[in-house]
């Protein structure tokens, strides 16, 4: 019988203190917090959370397992559908997927499933995670890109027994996982780092300083260089602006770039060469995750920081504990508001931001309702910086430069549901094929992706 | 890492480097930049290829000693290594992808300044060995600052040579150079490639506009990542945004809004400044 005892509350870094420094928020569950929210969870006989969960985990058995003190079975059990615990019980979304329907959620407050996935996560990085894999089969496969879908794809193909290569455009393996989302929420060092070193543990090799497209080519990776197929798991990188006045000013930033300079580049640390310049006052343009990350990151660099978002608060795309985190640290929010221009001085450096405020009219065809513009409601921020996190799109480099490769008019790659593309022999999966989309939905993107070009390889290339 | 196999002093603080890259080696060509990171602390920032040799695997890289990570990788000597070198990055120069019969009817004016005038080597090179003819003027403060004249002689159909004191060849800057030429004596050419500093390449175009020669500039904007990712390199071209990295370097030297492009360029002045107060481990350069 379940225990009726209220969510286990987890432990986090005081917002104060946190505001000033780079080190995780969140502290997760310890053994004993684990097998207490563990305990909550009804075991129900059609779990709502499963169908929920982007990769369908069996999240009762694993609850079970920690339950019952084996977090060693719960990794089993996770492992099964997911191969980035410890990262996705950091970042997914829970609050839409598994514990937006758990029924404990209808009355009260629903199983912590995230923490306890991230419990049992960590648990495995630090006692060292079983690793089985086929007798090798002789066969090589590229994989572009090492983020999610791309260690995915590999660590899975590496355990059927392929060569698995993976090719890096940058200098550190992660891809969004390092350049993207911060040391604050999801650390390098102790989770990302050892993730990565789970998957060259199976013996997958990364190239890093490969840029797809330009430094090789999908064509000379498997006609010259004797790779049976291709995974591209490219991501969505390239970032949007809004198209308005003063956009090219000094002070304006895309987030990817404030992010990567942040994140990749270290820019925080005054012992690495990359500068990163917030001033007085950030604003931070967009409501999502990228846009609290920035935002956060502004705060973390002695900046008063704001958030300015077209709609209103219940629309943040974010996720839930992003907002709260960030509200807890003293950003401010303006909801229903839009920049129209950037204004500056006369050397060409941000000084302020010209919003005008919105109200909310019909759904949208993302079902959303959509701003509509109050006239006569512009209004005039001061500001050192402004960072636009719009949403980004796919990098067309490898798409222009691999012939028979098919994109969408959005630049997406075309793929079937297994990561098949146009072209014979190359897959593709996460965000390269989507858009900008979620961790989870990428490394579930890799596995499948990973189960299809075994199918082709055993079927094409023989044994 | 990508080990220098061999370092030569070209001028007052103007270096180049041979370093073994044998995949950005066997892809590059005229026109692409890589980035390089010096260490693992270091910065990444962008350098446009001054020469590869496909079958030694070796780039040539000219850097001069601007800034903090300039000096850092200057510092490093033959045997070191770098810690990164990416690319190549950028679409090559446009003539790349043109039919020969199409460039050999025509003739290129290349204006080289600076540091500016070490990328402009593999172009001048490309086209020499395609049987395109190409000027050069090579442009310097004085004689003890030109670079890659003896290189570029080799390759040039005529090689002119301006200082801004007349120490070596025309008394005066590039651009009076191009007014004599095209002006005074009436050379006729079918596109103008000027690459050099930002300030340079804005009085090349304002000249050659005057005569309405084409003219192709190779913008060297700050970068991270060099793949699209970042949008530092922003610069408005004919009114629209386009990236550096991706979109060029290269772009219509005519529609460049270089004032703007000189202004990015100081985004974080401040910060290098203070970074150069670092220098001094450097100073034997």
């Amino acid at each position: 019988m379940a225990n009726k005892i209220p969510r286990v509350p987890v432990r986090e870094q005081n917002p104060e203190v946190r505001a000033t420094n780079f080190e995780e928020v969140c502290y997760g569950y310890n053994d004993e917090e684990a097998m207490l929210e563990a305990s909550r969870c009804l075991n129900c006989r059609n779990p709502r959370c499963v169908s929920a969960c982007p990769v369908n985990i069996r999240i009762p058995d694993f609850i079970s397992a920690v339950a019952a003190g084996d977090a060693v079975r719960a990794g089993e059990i996770i492992a099964e559908d997911s191969s980035l615990p410890s990262i996705c019980g950091r970042v997914c979304p829970q609050e839409t997927q598994c514990e937006g329907s758990c029924i404990l959620g209808i009355k009260g407050e629903p199983v912590a499933i995230g923490k306890l996935e991230r419990y049992v996560g960590d648990r495995g990085l630090r006692e060292g995670r079983k690793a089985e894999t086929a007798p090798a089969n002789g066969h090589r496969i590229a994989v572009i890109g090492s983020g999610p879908s791309g260690l995915a794809c590999a660590s899975d193909l590496a355990k059927a027994g392929y060569e698995v290569k993976i090719f890096e455009a940058l200098h550190k393996a992660g891809g969004v996982l390092v350049y993207g989302i911060p040391e604050f929420r999801l650390p390098k060092h102790d989770i990302v780092e050892r993730e990565i070193a789970e998957v060259t543990r199976l013996g997958v090799e990364i190239e890093t300083d490969v840029i797809a497209g330009r430094t090789v080519t999908v064509d000379r990776l498997l006609d010259e260089e004797g790779f049976d197929a291709v995974f591209i798991g490219s991501g969505a990188g390239l970032p949007r602006f809004m198209g308005i006045e003063g956009e090219n000013l000094n002070g304006v930033f895309s987030a990817n770039e404030f992010l990567t300079r942040a994140n990749l580049m270290h820019a925080f640390d005054s012992s690495y060469d990359t500068p990163i310049f917030t001033g007085r006052r950030a604003v931070v343009v967009g409501g999502g995750n990228v846009a609290m990350d920035a935002v956060r990151t502004a705060r973390r660099l002695g900046a008063e920081a704001v958030i300015v978002y077209r709609r209103g608060e219940k629309e943040l795309p974010a996720r839930v504990e992003e907002v709260h985190h960030a509200k807890e640290e003293g950003i401010e929010f303006r909801m229903l508001t839009n920049p129209v221009r950037i204004l500056g001085d006369v050397n060409g450096r941000v000084t302020g931001i010209e919003c005008i405020e919105m109200e909310l009219g019909e759904p949208d065809e993302s079902g959303r309702r959509s701003p509509v513009e109050k006239a006569g409601s512009e209004f005039r921020m001061e500001c050192d910086t402004v960072i636009m996190a719009l949403g980004t799109s796919p990098n067309p480099l490898i798409a222009s430069t691999t012939e028979g490769l098919e994109t969408t008019r959005r630049g997406c790659i075309v793929a079937d549901e297994e990561g098949a593309t146009t072209r014979e022999g190359v897959f593709a999966g996460g965000d390269a094929v989507t858009g900008a989309a979620t961790v989870i939905l990428a490394m579930g993107a890799g596995r499948k992706a990973a189960a299809a070009i075994d199918r082709y390889v055993k079927n094409n290339k023989g044994n | 890492m990508y080990k220098i196999v061999e370092k030569e002093r070209l001028a007052e603080g103007i270096w180049r480097m041979r370093i073994s890259a044998p995949r950005v080696a066997s892809s590059a060509l005229p026109g692409q930049f890589v980035i390089v990171r010096a260490d693992e602390k270091g910065e990444r920032i962008p350098l446009t290829i001054a020469d590869y040799d496909r079958s030694a695997g070796t780039v040539t890289l000219v850097t001069q000693t601007v800034g903090y990570s300039t000096r850092k990788i200057c510092a490093l000597e033959a045997g070191d290594s770098l810690a990164d070198l990416a690319g190549p990055l950028g679409h090559p120069s446009a003539f790349v992808n043109e039919p020969l019969e199409e460039l050999r009817k025509r003739r290129y004016l290349f204006v080289a300044g600076g540091v500016g005038t070490a990328p402009v080597y593999p172009q001048v090179k490309w086209l020499h060995e395609h049987g395109v003819e190409a000027d050069v003027i090579i442009g310097a403060k004085n004689e003890s600052l030109l670079i890659y004249t003896d290189e570029m002689r080799a390759v040039a159909s005529t090689l002119h040579i301006a200082t801004d004191d007349g120490s070596a060849g025309f008394k005066g800057l590039v651009t009076a150079l191009i007014d004599e030429l095209v002006g005074g004596r009436g050379c006729r050419y079918d596109e103008c490639i000027a690459i050099g500093p930002m300030i340079m390449m804005k009085f090349v175009t304002l000249t050659t506009a005057r005569y309405s020669l084409k003219t192709t500039v190779s913008l060297n904007a700050l970068m991270v990542d060099g793949t699209g990712m970042c949008g530092a390199c922003r610069v408005s071209v004919g009114g629209k945004t386009r990236f550096t990295c991706v979109d060029g370097p290269e772009f219509d030297g005519h529609a460049v809004d270089f004032d703007e492009a000189m202004r990015r360029q100081s985004m974080f002045r401040e910060q290098e400044q203070e970074a150069n107060k670092k220098c001094s481990c450097f100073e034997k350069l």
